[in-house]
């Protein structure tokens, strides 16, 4: 299995705090990997790390075979940011073709991204005047609508109901079948399980690369929260050992 | 990191002036103001003027401020929604997000330049008509180059709106540049004060700022039937200027951040 990402040796400083001190890791091509890890551990500051607009200290990350942020990768990455970054003066439509321009593509691929993230009801709505789920999911139209080789998704469950969220999951595995990379970022341990691999990150550190299922098994435990927790008292243990 | 190439694609500059215009469209409320304001105030100052008397062979107060305004009005409107364009593309992160699409830097700003150019075209075409028709403002020249030179003070109002919202972490910090950039500017225009009675240290300041020289455009029409070199230098002048402040605004703005 090849690898989409390889972050070797990152370390990155944001004002005079030092908020990824030395991580390796890699991400699996044509797979879905979590980024999982409490608030503040790092996961957008990596992820910024991935689509290159993260000033970084030292160390490598490497993207489709090319440095991270290369004008080569642009139209081959996506990037969801936490907060929805859309156009709320524009309707989701506007927004979806926008996007669609910047990365080459037509009105076709407007309405096809808006119809899988289920926007096309509201595609003639302002942003302004969606729900924040609704919000959300036309911040990730806009990067579906570029069909990017590697897509780097910051919380993009936070705020939608049940329903909703398993259609997100299952779209993205669907991607993922089709041959898309995703980096999927989120704080709740519960959509772990729903990960083909994931990299547990606490303070800037990687605390496990794993899968859920290895992770299951090594901490005894069926519930990855817990197995979560496990991880940090052991690691914390060996620390005050 | 920032040796990225500003390759150029008239495509996606394209595609960024039609957003532009087309956020603007659904802000109906920003249009009207935006079309109709600088000819109600022009009609205020014609108001205030219209029954002092004004010295043999020379023009009419108005006649001079009138025309001058129609230059400051587009400088002054767009360096302001810019400013405060740009920070909302900052502080939304649609920045960012444009920044990490195959949009180069350069396409964005000149977007931007493009779309409030156009914007200012409109405004300058209504104002000059309700000007030269309702308050008898007595231009020389042609009027179509006064819709030009107000363009180009536009053109330069957007750049450098651009390049102060690179400074500016707040919006109450990007309003307070209006004063820094706008006020000397105005001040030491030649039009309070003509140029040629001001300290020669004043009037060295008022030959490097930009709009000067739009206001000495603005002059040169209303007084002459016939396009002058001078007024021609002077738009190239402001132009320069403008493509100076782009170019310095895309320096400034960073693709990778902290």
């Amino acid at each position: 299995m090849t690898d989409a990402v390889t972050v070797t040796d990152l370390v990155v400083d944001r004002g005079h705090r030092r908020v990824i001190p030395g991580l390796s890791c890699a991400v699996p091509a044509g797979r879905v990997t979590g980024l999982l890890g409490p608030s503040g551990s790092g996961k957008t500051t990596l992820m910024r790390a991935l689509v290159g607009v993260q000033q970084v200290r030292s160390g490598t990350v490497t993207v489709l075979g090319e440095p991270a942020g290369s004008p080569g990768l642009r139209s081959r990455v996506g990037y969801v940011t936490q907060a929805p970054s859309v156009y709320p003066d524009l309707t989701v439509r506007e927004n979806a073709r926008h996007f669609a321009a910047l990365y080459g593509r037509g009105t076709r691929a407007a309405d096809d991204a808006l119809a899988a993230v289920g926007l096309t009801d509201a595609a003639g709505q302002l942003v302004a005047d969606l729900s924040g789920g609704q919000r959300g999911r036309a911040s990730l139209a806009c990067a579906l609508v570029g069909e990017p080789e590697l897509l780097v998704l910051d919380e993009p469950t936070v705020g939608l109901d049940p329903v909703l969220r398993v259609e997100l999951w299952e779209r993205f595995h669907a991607l993922a079948a089709a041959g898309t990379t995703l980096v999927v970022s989120s704080h709740v341990m519960d959509e772990a399980g729903r990960c083909d691999r994931l990299l547990l990150l606490r303070e800037g550190r990687l605390l496990a690369d794993s899968t859920p299922a290895q992770l299951r098994a090594e901490s005894g435990t069926d519930d990855l929260e817990e197995s979560f927790l496990r991880l940090v008292r052991a690691q914390q243990q060996e620390v005050a050992a | 990191m920032s040796t990225v190439t500003t390759v150029l694609s008239p495509r996606l500059t394209g595609a960024t002036t039609a957003r532009v215009l087309r956020q603007l469209r659904h802000d109906h409320r920003t249009i009207a103001m935006m079309v109709l304001l600088p000819s109600l105030l022009l009609g205020l100052l014609y108001l205030l003027w219209k029954d002092v008397p004004s010295l043999p062979g020379q023009p009419s107060t108005f006649d001079r401020v009138g025309l001058t305004m129609l230059g400051i009005f587009p400088f002054v409107v767009m360096f302001l929604v810019t400013s405060i364009a740009m920070l909302r593309e900052r502080t939304s992160g649609t920045l960012e997000r444009l920044l990490t699409t195959p949009l180069s830097r350069l396409d964005l700003l000149l977007g931007y330049g493009a779309a409030f150019g156009l914007a200012a075209a409109a405004q300058a075409v209504v104002t000059v008509t309700v000007a030269t028709t309702l308050y008898d403002l007595d231009i020389a020249g042609s009027v179509w180059l006064v819709v030009l030179i107000a363009v180009a003070n536009a053109v330069l109002g957007v750049a450098l709106g651009l390049l102060a919202s690179a400074f500016a972490r707040s919006e109450f910090q990007a309003v307070q540049f209006m004063p820094v950039i706008v006020l000397p500017q105005f001040f030491l225009c030649g039009l309070l004060v003509p140029r040629e009675q001001m300290a020669g240290w004043l009037q060295a300041i008022s030959d490097v700022l930009p709009l000067t020289y739009a206001v000495e455009a603005l002059q040169e029409v209303g007084r002459s039937a016939a396009e002058t070199g001078t007024m021609w230098t002077d738009v190239g002048i402001v132009a320069g200027a403008a493509v100076l402040a782009l170019a310095l605004a895309a320096a400034t703005l960073r693709r990778r951040t902290s």
